[in-house]
């Protein structure tokens, strides 16, 4: 098979796959009777047009940004860690516990502990799961699955009989003590001159950038990187580096988990200040998205992250100001994934076919 | 296809100024080649030579540049496999395309059904499959699961696919490389049938003996180019050998007698089981000296492949080890791979693609694999160095004459043999104490195999240790000092090279002692 040039690759495929994703939203707009042009207008608008829009598209891109790298590393070591749901759940515990049972003087040293309850027990969450695939060769794509659901179950008890104040209704913790209070943009010297109303978007965005950083130093800096990209090309080759399998496996997966725990300084601290139940709201899902479109490198998760954010924001948006019901990001989503992740080949085929066609008129001109 | 103008066309396939490049790579340049109808014509070259190439453009996998096909007398234009099987063209590659848990039946009808219900294509196709058992001496049971067939045997039902799509003219890609020497000559008579049946047959292989036995003639193709036909009966392997590589190539290996010193490995009574709790290795002792290699022969899968793993860390044993007078765990601690290579223990494994190598990774990550934690590779306790790595890839690149010498180039861009030599160069530069090597040669072209037979040889003479299993008996009589014979899991003897022949290894491969020797 001829290959594509590496542009085309890294940009084209992707680009084309989401004109595809948006033409068939498109469609899917003119069907239940809406102006599908209104609606571009009305999601970029609400999402990257003005200040307030980015702030929510940040907080987004924040979250699967973390969920994406877990799933990213997870990936290069041949796991497919679909249960960054429930991590970034049991993130939120953690963080919930922190902030509330330790007293902190002051955000730095809240967050500094905080991050670490969220990836202790984000990666005891994956260790389990983990464990069952590296021991008992049980498959990590069905557990990870299953403890998501036992994630959910383990929240509502939580939430439910263990952490609801006396007298409250809700299913929610007490409000973290102010000293926890995580900076918003707007409340960041220099960066609150662009934002200028409270947005969601926080310092978390910062820790989230680095931590792309250090997972591609890790992957392709590192022994241990060498040895998870290693071990997830080829386990028999690995045997035979002498590269311990169960080692790799947990390891690879307490970071991964604990990535996706990290997700929750986010939204439990950053955003929401106490823990209410589905706290990940589905950032475990779009992880694996954008993981998927995101080629399974950092950068490329950066960017899918920010593209996902956009959507998250600018469907919220389409709900609010058109008839066109939120449920629609679902679908719009649902699109994305589909194009980027599953016919990702389709499209590549398609485009290598057409490459291989320019090739050969140019070599016949010549 | 049915060949309305068949009496005048005397050339079943003819190829006419075929190009073919990959980006810079020129695969195939102006390529002209004929196949005489009902013939057996052998493409040989070494690895990299554009043989597959060259193929794959006649089966429809690959578009050319620029050239003609002519079939059957008549130009026809392949553009995809359908057309190919149309044309009358069948092919059996070198890995099988066999669903396994399919029956042979089965896998004949794949993508040739016809109608809607199977049974009207099975019963059609389990008369045609007597038929073409009868006429080819291809038995082969129809209801057996491919699973559980032999190599041989599910080559045959790729054949057999072939014939049943009504091909006249068959390509076989390296075809004896999977199989045992008996196997090879079943296949050889088998295609040997299919010739006074009318048939066409071309024979891809890099094996000179398989061409002297079984080819009318010969094409021999070099660096995209070809550069000779010739009458099989009007040649020899020194001048085929010669034309491959460009320039004369020793086909004996040349020597000096060993010097053995203080014996560096010594095994006793070591056995493995596999995972079903098979016993794959009975019970083996033997010793081997520093400057001296010890030859392991026997057919493939009788307990080789289980003493290398055994010794390398990759599977746990039983029995006692010791290297230079110090014990060598067999299972547990201390006994994985980079325990072995601690001690002084380097392993070329017997499949490089799935041992050896990461194909995805690039050259240099290869050269670092298994030897990671190596001090050299460093840059501080925290990231591996990865410019000293790509730095010493490009020496042991120019050592080992690894073409192209490109340390940034994924592995699997490379051939068979430029692999093999970048494993090879890997665990030789490490100076081991012992050096394990598995079939060093295989899949590997003739200027390769001579190269890594004289570092072979320049490794013992430097005081190494050396364990080489192989399955081609010319390489254990050539390179080896003392020859062990496996079979079943034990060795059945010991021999010296220059007291012994083929006959007697031959024997012993197959579990005959002649001199009541206990087995």
């Amino acid at each position: 098979m001829d290959r594509l040039p590496r542009w085309a690759d890294v940009a084209l495929v992707p680009f084309v796959s989401l004109t595809l994703a948006a033409l068939i939203s498109a469609l899917v707009i003119i069907a239940i009777g809406q102006d599908p042009w209104e609606a571009i207008k009305v999601m970029v608008q609400g999402s990257v047009m003005n200040a307030y829009g980015w702030g929510y598209t940040l907080y987004y891109a924040t979250s699967f940004m973390f969920t994406g790298l877990a799933v990213t590393v997870a990936f290069h070591a041949g796991l497919f860690n679909i249960g960054g749901e429930g991590q970034a759940q049991l993130g939120g515990l953690g963080v919930a516990l922190v902030c509330l049972f330790l007293p902190w003087p002051h955000w730095t040293l809240a967050l500094l502990g905080a991050s670490l309850g969220a990836a202790l027990f984000g990666a005891a969450w994956a260790a389990i799961p983990a464990y069952l695939q590296a021991k008992r060769g049980s498959h990590i794509v069905i557990t990870t699955i299953m403890f998501n659901y036992i994630a959910a179950s383990l929240m509502i008890f939580m939430l439910v009989d263990v952490l609801r104040p006396p007298g409250k209704m809700d299913p929610a913790t007490a409000n973290f003590p102010p000293e926890t209070h995580l900076p918003s943009f707007n409340e960041i010297p220099g960066l609150n001159l662009v934002f200028t109303s409270g947005v969601p978007a926080n310092v978390t965005f910062f820790i989230a950038l680095a931590m792309a950083v250090v997972v591609w130093l890790l992957l392709w800096r590192t022994r241990l990187g060498y040895q998870i990209r290693a071990f997830g090309k080829s386990e028999p080759a690995a045997r035979y580096a002498g590269i311990n399998p169960t080692r790799i496996i947990m390891i690879t997966m307490l970071i991964s988990g604990g990535l996706a725990g990290l997700m929750a300084i986010n939204n439990v601290m950053g955003e929401a200040e106490r823990l209410l139940g589905n706290s990940a709201s589905g950032a475990g899902f779009i992880g694996i998205a954008v993981a998927l479109m995101g080629r399974n490198h950092p950068v490329g998760v950066v960017l899918a992250a920010l593209l996902f954010g956009f959507l998250f924001q600018g469907g919220a948006e389409l709900g609010l100001w058109t008839k066109i019901p939120i449920e629609l990001r679902t679908v719009v989503q649902g699109l994305v994934i589909l194009f980027t992740g599953a016919l990702d080949m389709m499209v590549r085929m398609l485009l290598t076919r057409i490459f291989a066609l320019f090739r050969t008129r140019k070599l016949e001109a010549a | 296809m049915a060949n309305q103008s068949g009496a005048e066309a005397a050339y079943a396939i003819e190829l006419k100024g075929i190009s073919k490049a990959f980006g810079p790579v020129q695969a195939n340049k102006d390529i002209n080649i004929a196949v005489p109808k009902g013939t057996i014509h052998g493409i040989i070259g070494e690895n990299g030579a554009g043989k597959s190439t060259l193929m794959s453009i006649l089966y429809g996998f690959y578009k050319a540049d620029a050239g003609q096909i002519f079939v059957n007398g008549q130009l026809t234009p392949i553009p995809d496999s359908q057309s190919a099987i149309r044309a009358g063209i069948g092919m059996v590659f070198q890995h099988f395309k066999l669903v396994q848990n399919f029956t042979v039946l089965e896998n004949i009808i794949l993508g040739a059904e016809e109608g809607q219900m199977l049974n009207t294509s099975l019963t059609k196709a389990r008369k045609e499959l007597e038929r073409l058992a009868r006429d080819y001496d291809l038995e082969v049971d129809p209801d057996a699961l491919i699973e559980d067939l032999s190599v041989g045997h599910q080559q045959r039902v790729e054949i057999l696919k072939a014939l049943y799509r009504q091909a006249d003219i068959l390509i076989l890609d390296e075809p004896t490389g999977v199989l045992t020497p008996d196997e090879a000559d079943h296949l050889f008579r088998i295609l040997k049938g299919l010739k006074e049946q009318g048939k066409t047959v071309i024979l891809i292989t890099h094996k000179l003996r398989e061409i002297m036995e079984a080819t009318d003639n010969v094409s021999v193709m070099r660096r995209g180019t070809m550069v000779a036909t010739v009458k099989t009966a009007e040649t020899s392997p020194e001048q085929l050998a010669e034309l491959m590589v460009g320039r004369k190539v020793l086909l004996e290996v040349d020597k000096g007698t060993a010097r053995p010193g203080e014996v560096v490995l010594k095994v006793e009574d070591l056995r493995v089981r596999d995972e079903h709790k098979v016993e794959r290795l009975k019970g083996i002792s033997f010793e081997i000296r520093a400057g001296e290699i010890l030859g392991i022969a026997g057919v493939a899968g009788n307990g080789q492949s289980e003493l290398l793993a055994a010794l390398g860390g990759m599977q746990a044993a039983t029995g006692t080890a010791t290297l230079k007078g110090a014990p060598l765990p067999l299972s547990g601690a201390g006994s994985d791979g980079q325990s072995r290579r601690r001690s002084g223990i380097a392993h070329v494994p017997e499949d490089r693609h799935h041992h050896g190598l990461i194909l995805d990774f690039t050259a240099w990550e290869n050269v670092a694999f298994g030897y990671f934690n190596d001090p050299r590779y460093q840059k501080n306790a925290l990231f591996m160095d990865n410019d000293a790595i790509r730095a010493d890839t490009e020496r042991k690149m120019a050592k080992f004459d690894v073409r192209p010498p490109i340390p940034t180039l994924a592995a699997k861009s490379f051939s068979g043999g430029n692999q093999q030599k970048i494993v090879v160069a890997r665990e030789m530069e490490q100076n081991p104490a012992l050096l394990l090597i598995g079939q060093p040669t295989r899949g590997v072209d003739i200027g390769a195999i001579e190269f890594i037979h004289k570092q072979i040889i320049a490794l013992r003479d430097a005081g190494a240790a050396i364990l080489l299993v192989s399955v081609e008996l010319d390489e254990i009589m050539s390179l080896s000092d003392r020859i062990a014979v496996m079979f079943d899991g034990r060795i059945m003897g010991f021999r010296d090279p220059e007291k012994t022949d083929e006959r007697e290894l031959g024997l012993l491969m197959a579990g005959v002692t002649g001199k009541g020797e206990a087995a």
